[in-house]
């Protein structure tokens, strides 16, 4: 089976699912269409889910997905809190400024996830992204240093690992 | 009972959280900052209060559109924040007066 066969088949079965969450089942009419509509999607969208075989065994690439969940969860509750900090801070401590990270991470989908934690977690906000270098740039509430390699372990380095793993 | 409690207690962090962010967007300076304050304050705090009605209403069809609403906010907001701030540091607005560094203004220049 191809990959991009077998990327249509999840996106049909993973769309059907959905459906059937949604609209609470209670007779064939619905079935009929739920499968029309998964079929159209799959058809027209299917074959970009799944773009490239894995070396990872399945089962550790849930689990370092799971790992990845649980501390971008943490992560994101202490960026609120620092923002409502700064916020309803009387003088607002803010000493704003966009600078540049490196990645080593290649794949679209790892570096949009990338990114959106970036965005999501404490004090960053990813403006623009350099596919040709792997370079972000990140406006910071805060700027700590303006050397490139400071800034890449604090703001990226966290999740880039346990991304890696999930995504390779 | 308690599975209303603890479903009410997080639509009030929601709410709560959502307010922070207001706050943000009133009280920062520029479109950066504010956009800051913006995503990640009102992204946890929708997600708060889906949360909330998703534990309220448990598993039938509406607490599972709250959890795929959950979903798509993550999906999403991040995704605007950037297009916004990308589309402003293009058309030219500058940070605010006290910004320490724009690296990427810099490269910019160099590369024109």
């Amino acid at each position: 089976m191809t990959l991009q066969t077998r990327s249509r088949i999840f996106v049909f079965v993973f769309s059907f699912f959905i459906w059937v969450a949604l609209t609470s089942i209670k007779d064939g009419q619905e079935v009929v269409a739920g499968l029309i509509v998964a079929f159209i999607v799959s058809s027209l969208a299917g074959e970009f889910l799944i773009t490239s075989e894995k070396k990872q065994h399945v089962v550790r690439r849930y689990c370092s997905a799971l790992k990845y969940f649980i501390k971008f969860l943490w992560e994101m509750t202490k960026a609120n809190l620092h923002v409502a900090f700064i916020v309803i801070h009387p003088y607002l401590p803010i000493r704003p400024g966009i600078v540049k990270i490196k990645t080593r991470l290649t794949k679209d989908s790892a570096l949009t996830v990338l990114t959106n934690s970036i965005t999501l977690t404490p004090g960053t906000l990813t403006v623009d992204i350099n596919p040709e270098k792997n370079e972000i740039y990140v406006h910071c509430i805060e700027v700590l240093s303006s050397d490139i390699k400071e800034n890449t372990r604090t703001i990226g380095g966290k999740f880039e690992k346990l991304l890696t793993e999930v995504f390779e | 009972m308690t599975r209303e409690f603890v479903g009410m207690f997080f639509i009030m962090l929601g709410i709560m959280f959502d307010f922070f962010g207001v706050l943000g967007l009133v009280r920062l300076p520029d479109i950066y900052n504010r956009l800051q304050a913006a995503t990640k304050c009102v992204t946890f705090g929708s997600i708060g209060v889906l949360f909330g009605v998703f534990i309220i209403q448990g598993f039938n069809n509406f607490g599972f559109k709250a959890l795929l609403g959950i979903v798509f906010i993550f999906l999403t907001s991040p995704v605007a924040a950037h297009a916004i701030a990308r589309a402003a540091h293009r058309s030219g607005v500058k940070l605010t007066p006290g910004s320490v560094v724009d690296q990427y203004q810099d490269d910019r220049e160099l590369k024109e």
